[in-house]
């Protein structure tokens, strides 16, 4: 306990926001027990500030422990050790308190597009007529308008995807965790689905973890990037990816974005697996 | 891949190293067309169903009139006319039907709800269902018609009885289908409510139950037929009103045009109550795929 409150320093309410992380990981580290089974270690001794506003992605190989990091920021599951700080507060195993999409649209087929959009709202205690209120405008301005009364199984992926968003950027969280959100979709789609993402980004001003497994894609949105290393997921490197915005299209043959790819790609792909040589 | 390997090779070498080379060549290189069944038109499938229905009817009184068959037993539909006719006039016919239409309805309705809430309710607790699970089964596997005297004994022979019937034979199923329905609910879709700041009780309205619903109205479907068994039952051991009691009536008196009047009109019943499931179920699995067995 007197630990906690030795890193944990009590900063002032006066001070402004913007000095302190927004969201801050502090070692987290996670070991799966099943059964009789050798416990796996997912993720060790993770640590990461996210400043307020800031996009930031995650790449590393398949299994090493991105989506158990959400799981814990989302507070679905309970760390082995470290803490998640959210605004200077200790929110380590509490539920609700940022928005996560999870790997799969998830969209609750007996509900029309409109009331899924509304569902964390909902969740949250606000009245459904006046959620309906507040989503409607939002969908007609982000392409969702079409399909308000539609039921999830008619509309293609993208859309499916662009309602799932939605319904994560309408919960008055200030952190949205987006796991692998547009794995999905083919590469047109997906073009378009990313500038759509930083619309709705620059929009709502909200502090973006994204997980994707696609080194361009991370490159283009974020503002920085956090390269995890193989099982158990620890973070390998992390830099900024000092682009100007709005970055077009044509950014991916720009110095810069070249040399962040080569840089990201000999940390997935030398990543000090030996057994993992065809890799190397 | 393999395709790379082998257009560097020399043709001959190409023959012989497939590897596929050494099996007898399928007899039939044609290829398969596939057989489709075309859908007929809905007026030729009406017209078809009302002209076997015509056919059976004719075939029926042709076959007594011929002789062919004896109307003693088998009676003919003039006659089960004729019967209908008289019993109409006889006045009681309406009241039966109502006795045996409204044990039907309410042990239905009651029934289902009854079984829903069990089968739902398994959820909140995993050891609660593992507990409980082999008396469902059991109590399925039971022929519910041997409860049919001891509840006559308890609940008298009027309507309540019926009711109690309907409601033991439909319960179980509904209970068995709303628990397939609990246990094949997305995990993610939990995991999504609850990183939403949800509560157990918010999973339970807005996911479980939802997804639960396609399970609970195909029972409802098998359930018509078991809730008219149930009803029907309880009039056979013991009633003063009710279809059933014409029915065995009918029988004790050889009175086999009237055992069908009867029939007829279950069948009349059995047809509407359907009607209002598949409405029902309609109104409540929008979006989703419906389960029908
Ligand atoms: N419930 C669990 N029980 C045991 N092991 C688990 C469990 N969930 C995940 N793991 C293991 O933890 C590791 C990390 O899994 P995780 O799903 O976080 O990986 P990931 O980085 O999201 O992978 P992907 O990119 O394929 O989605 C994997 O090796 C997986 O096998
Ligand atoms: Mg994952």
């Amino acid at each position: 306990m007197s630990q906690s409150i030795m890193t944990e320093p009590a900063l002032p309410p006066t001070e402004p926001s913007t000095l302190r992380p927004k969201l801050r990981l502090d070692g987290l580290t996670h070991e799966f027990r099943t059964g009789g089974a050798p416990p796996v270690k997912a993720i060790e001794g993770i640590s990461l500030d996210v400043a307020p506003g800031a996009f930031v992605s995650l790449i590393g190989q398949s299994g090493c422990g991105k989506s158990t990091l959400f799981n814990i920021m989302a507070g679905l599951l309970q760390p082995s050790a470290g803490r998640v700080v959210l605004d200077g507060e200790d929110i380590t195993g509490r539920a609700g308190l940022v928005s996560y999409m999870l790997q799969k649209d998830l969209l609750l087929p007996w509900r029309t597009i409109l009331d899924n959009v509304i569902f964390g709202l909902e969740i949250q205690g606000v009245d459904r007529r006046e959620a309906r209120a507040v989503a409607e405008p939002l969908m007609d301005r982000y392409g969702l308008g079409r399909f308000k009364t539609h039921y999830p199984a008619s509309l293609s992926g993208g859309m499916r995807q662009r309602a799932a968003l939605l319904r994560t950027l309408l919960c008055n969280n200030d952190v949205i965790l987006l796991d692998e959100p547009f794995a999905a979709l083919d590469a047109q789609t997906r073009f378009r689905m990313q500038e759509w993402l930083l619309t709705l980004w620059k929009d709502f001003g909200r502090t973006v973890l994204f997980v994707t497994h696609d080194v361009d894609e991370a490159i283009f949105l974020s503002d920085e990037i956090c390269v995890l290393s193989p099982r158990p997921g620890r973070i390998a490197d992390r830099f900024d990816v000092s682009l100007p915005r709005p970055r077009g299209r044509n950014v991916v043959t720009a110095p810069e974005f070249i040399r962040a790819k080569e840089r990201c790609l000999d940390l997935l792909f030398s990543g000090g697996q030996p057994a993992d040589s065809e890799a190397a | 891949m393999t395709d790379n390997v082998l257009s560097d090779m020399p043709a001959a070498a190409q023959a012989t190293s497939s590897p596929a080379a050494h099996l007898k060549r399928p007899l039939r290189r044609k290829g398969v067309v596939i057989a489709h069944e075309k859908s007929w038109k809905r007026s030729s499938i009406w017209t078809l169903q009302v002209g076997i229905f015509v056919a059976l009817i004719g075939g029926w009184e042709l076959a007594t009139r011929l002789g062919l068959i004896d109307p003693f037993f088998w009676s003919s539909p003039s006659r089960i006319y004729n019967a209908f006719i008289i019993v109409i006039g006889e006045g009681t016919l309406f009241q039966d039907t109502w006795f045996t239409f409204k044990a039907t309805i309410i042990g239905f309705l009651l029934g289902s709800a009854i079984g829903a809430a069990i089968g739902l309710s398994l959820w909140w607790s995993i050891n609660a269902a593992a507990v409980v699970q082999p008396y469902i089964v059991v109590f399925n596997a039971v022929p519910k018609i041997a409860l049919g005297p001891l509840i006559i004994l308890i609940f008298g022979i009027g309507i309540s009885s019926k009711i109690a019937l309907a409601v033991a034979f439909t319960a179980v199923i509904t209970a068995l289908a709303a628990y397939a329905g609990v246990r094949a609910v997305d995990d993610d879709l939990v995991k999504l409510t609850l990183s939403l700041g949800g509560r157990r009780r918010d999973v339970f309205l807005k996911i479980v139950v939802p997804s639960a619903m396609p399970w609970i109205t195909s029972s409802l479907h098998i359930n018509i037929g078991l809730a008219l068994a149930g009803a029907i039952a309880g009039e056979f051991i013991s009633s003063q009103y009710g279809l059933g009691k014409i029915i065995m009536y009918a029988g004790s008196t050889y009175d086999m045009a009237l055992i069908w009047v009867g029939i007829i009109i279950l069948a009349l019943l059995a047809i509407v109550l359907y009607g209002a499931v598949n409405w029902l179920e309609h109104k409540f699995t929008r979006g989703q795929n419906v389960k029908t067995i």
